[in-house]
């Protein structure tokens, strides 16, 4: 069954009155992702940005748990187990959720395990490419050059010094022969939910890697959140594919025209010193870093 | 509501879960969160030209809050919503306009 | 009722097919391996309709438990030295969720410098994690336990998790004659798990771990001390009930002639059982000594064991472990008990058998003999021994004065 917008069911799982942010990109995330999944989920949040914004209020209106940092994996392995010991398994969507740090990061050991297992279940990481909830730390995630509270502009700094490419979590979890796996993008929320769907109907793991920009973080008007991400797909900072156990790669948005790198960093004010002076030539560096993993990506995909 | 970590007002306090019974653990019911209405400290509201709107839907799937109801005429719930602007940024007819509150 | 011989892992593993353990979730780690080996063994066979989770730590592994009984199945794990100190932020978790979760700790002491032998140091460092601890004399005694922890963790009134610790090789590997209860008594003693404490229940949805401010974080935790004071109540009742079915009566402490003893020795895990044959000897060559053996560490029982060494001229405490620059932990423990109680006896403290080093008949002996010393000299010059450490090598090092 496809999925439009007007087949999304009227009803909201979360309640209104969240906490958090306003023009949060990660609510925006877990909110079409919880269309799909409707009622008959248990949802297991790391701490994050996603905790301070439904776990503290009380917005859920589903079972819902909010782990320790590093542990989503290990709780949602322990859950499925559980449930499928009492026979109560079937017709129950469960699905973590964890920022880029709980993923990439802190939670990355968890996660491996968990998927190498086999359990059940959807794992969504909302990347907003920072420690936002704690204050805008570095994460493993944060792109080249961008400011944040630990990596900031100074005599000897120029913004984030890692030159490798950042984490690669879908090529990761492809590496564990995880029977589906991709990444998303809130501009492109039908792709996003088709994916969130076909995600449910598989008998193992999944996961999903979801562009969540920050306002706060990445330094832009509230009301940007959905445009910025759209130009991140444009611009291919972050393309939008899926791999199917691990081997089988499929492009899902090929932009007809690929823009320039730097249309999507000048809004940013996390990369706003590219636009001064000395820095200007590490837009050059970036968009190299971006064509080369472009290249990469489309010889995966056609192969 | 709380707010920096004190019950803001006598209501909040006699709703909250644990005043009458035994939580156990630290846990709250669903939907909750109600009782924090989001909308109260919005400089700018949206206002949707009933006229322009052709009920695609755009606007509904991306607010964050989850404050606009479809239907026939498509409403803004103003008890939550926190006026960021992009309902107005991703209609593609452009059918939305910001107001300044008062 | 069969009896069986079995290793002290054996013993944990049949415990956990008596109970009817759901999710096991553990890793191994030496000395508890052969527990995961014997279950995994039982879930082969088809005697325990079970899931075991292969984790990829420990911290995963307390995480799966919790998972599992957040969903009302009943969970099991088992850790040791490293991997208990690896899971200490879980151990808060599993309390502070109210879970009955029930572990076995092969004692093992931690790293540095490596070790794979026996002394407390490891379940000592977590008694402050608000888990119920039972420490074990002998391999039966580790079957019995944790079948009493399940009832006693799952009871409405405790809800707390507790572990059932023995010492690495002196019990785990050790096999003894072990009576076997049958499958329908102890689904008497220990029926479904029925969870009294907040669940993810798809008909009543909660969101469960939520903060809690100032105004409110105090009460919980009240709420978690107290519930582990009435958990003594609670022990002792399901003791009282396991006496019924097995004929063994086990108590917060076991005692040997305190009553006309005019020197006590206090203390916990395997090497009580030296101490009491030792104790026995000295009573025939006319000693007037006595022997406390705590079983319930955690919550300490401080008027059994004051009530058992008041009326002595001394008593010594024997630590299996070490507090650096504090002492004994148990002797912190015993002291706290006596302190306000009028005209208390002087109590030493002897660290003893840290690291694996054997506790003997000869070790009681030099016990002893200090504390008849100091009994006869009445007055006490050190209140921390070490009886059996290496004094040349000490010298050698130029340790001390």
């Amino acid at each position: 069954m496809t999925i439009t917008l007007k087949s999304l069911p009227d009803d909201e799982f979360v309640a209104l009155g969240r906490g958090g942010c306003s023009g949060c990109g990660a609510v925006i995330a877990a909110r079409m992702a919880t269309k799909v999944l409707g009622k008959r989920t248990i949802m297991v949040n790391a701490t994050s940005c996603m905790v301070a914004n439904y776990c503290y209020v009380g917005a859920p209106l589903f079972p819902y748990l909010h782990g320790l940092f590093e542990n989503t994996g290990a709780l949602l392995s322990g859950i499925d187990t559980g449930l499928k010991v009492l026979n109560k398994r079937d017709g129950i969507n469960l699905v973590g959720l964890a920022g880029d740090g709980g993923t990439a990061d802190i939670g990355l050991q968890s996660l491996s395990g968990a998927v190498e297992r086999g359990h059940k279940f959807l794992y969504i990481c909302y990347d907003n490419e920072a420690y936002q909830n704690t204050g805008i730390q570095r994460s493993g995630t944060t792109p080249y050059a961008a400011i944040t509270s630990t990596t900031p502009l100074g005599k000897n700094a120029m913004g984030e010094a890692r030159q490798l490419f950042r984490k690669d979590m879908v090529r990761i979890m492809a590496a564990h022969k995880i029977p589906y796996a991709a990444t998303a993008s809130i501009s492109h929320p039908l792709d996003y939910l088709r994916k969130v769907q076909r995600a449910t109907e598989i008998d193992g793991p999944s996961y999903i890697h979801v562009l969540s920009p920050c306002p706060l973080g990445w330094g832009f008007p509230e009301n940007l959140t959905i445009k910025i991400a759209r130009l991140a797909v444009e611009t291919c900072f972050f393309p939008i594919y899926e791999v199917e156990n691990g081997t089988k790669f499929r492009l899902n948005v090929d932009p007809k025209e690929k823009k320039p790198v730097e249309e999507y960093l000048k809004l940013q004010g996390r990369f706003r010193h590219l636009f001064k002076g000395e820095f200007r030539e590490l837009i050059g560096k970036i968009q190299e870093a971006v064509n080369t993993n472009w290249e990469y990506l489309k010889k995966l995909c056609s192969s | 509501m709380w707010l920096g970590g004190k019950m803001t007002d006598e209501i909040s306090y006699y709703l909250h879960p644990w005043i009458k019974n035994r939580p156990i653990t630290a846990w709250l019911p669903p939907g909750y969160s109600r009782i924090n209405k989001t909308g109260a400290n919005r400089y700018q509201r949206p206002e949707i030209d009933d006229e322009k709107c052709t009920k695609c839907g755009i606007c509904w799937i991306c607010c964050p809050e989850g404050a606009i109801g479809r239907g026939k005429k498509f409403t803004i719930d103003y008890e939550y919503c926190r006026g960021c602007g992009i309902c107005l940024e991703e209609c593609p007819l452009k059918a939305i306009r910001m107001i300044k509150e008062v | 009722m069969g009896a069986k011989y079995l290793s002290g892992c054996a013993a944990a593993a049949e415990a956990v097919r008596l109970a009817d353990v759901d999710v096991i979730a553990a890793y191994p780690i030496t000395p508890q391996t052969a527990i995961m080996e014997h279950i995994s063994k039982f879930i082969a066979n088809g005697e325990l309709r079970a899931h075991m989770i292969h984790v990829e730590s420990e911290h995963s592994a307390m995480s799966a438990c919790i998972g599992a009984e957040l969903v009302g199945a009943r969970a099991f794990t088992a850790s040791s030295s490293q991997g208990l100190a690896l899971m200490h932020e879980c151990l808060f978790f599993a309390s502070g969720l109210r879970l009955p979760i029930v572990m076995a700790v092969a004692n093992r002491s931690i790293a540095s410098p490596v070790t794979i032998f026996a002394d407390h140091k490891d379940s000592l460092a977590q008694r402050d994690c608000g888990w119920i601890q039972y420490y074990t004399e002998n391999v039966q005694e580790i079957l019995d336990m944790i079948l009493i922890a399940y009832r006693v963790s799952e009871n409405e009134k405790v809800l707390l998790p507790s572990m059932v610790c023995f010492d690495g090789f002196f019990l785990s590997h050790l096999s003894e004659r072990v009576d076997v209860p049958e499958l329908n008594c102890i689904k008497d003693f220990l029926p479904e798990l029925r969870p009294k404490y907040p669940t993810l229940d798809i008909e009543n949805p909660k969101v469960i771990n939520v903060m809690a401010f100032p105004e409110f974080f105090e009460e919980f935790e009240f709420d978690k001390h107290y519930s582990m004071q009435s958990s003594k109540k609670v022990i002792n009742e399901s003791f009282e009930d396991f006496w019924g079915i097995s004929g063994r009566k086990y108590g917060l402490i076991e005692t040997y002639q305190t009553e006309t003893a005019e020197m006590v020795l206090v203390g916990m895990g395997s090497m009580m059982g030296t101490a009491l044959e030792a104790v026995k000897r000295l009573r025939k060559k006319g000693v007037e000594i006595g022997l406390v053996n705590i079983r319930v560490y955690n919550p300490f029982p401080f008027q059994e064991i004051v009530d058992a060494v008041k009326d002595t001229a001394i008593v010594g405490v024997m630590d299996r472990d070490i507090s650096y620059g504090s002492g004994g932990i148990v002797f912190q423990n015993v002291l706290l008990g006596l302190y306000n109680k009028p005209n208390p006896p002087p109590v030493l403290n002897f660290i003893v058998g840290l690291g694996g080093r054997d506790v003997t008949l000869g070790t009681i002996e030099k016990i002893v003999g200090t504390m008849e010393k100091v009994r006869r000299e009445d007055r006490v010059e050190k209140d921390i021994i070490w009886p059996d450490l290496n004094t040349e090598l000490i010298k050698a090092w130029k340790i001390g004065d």
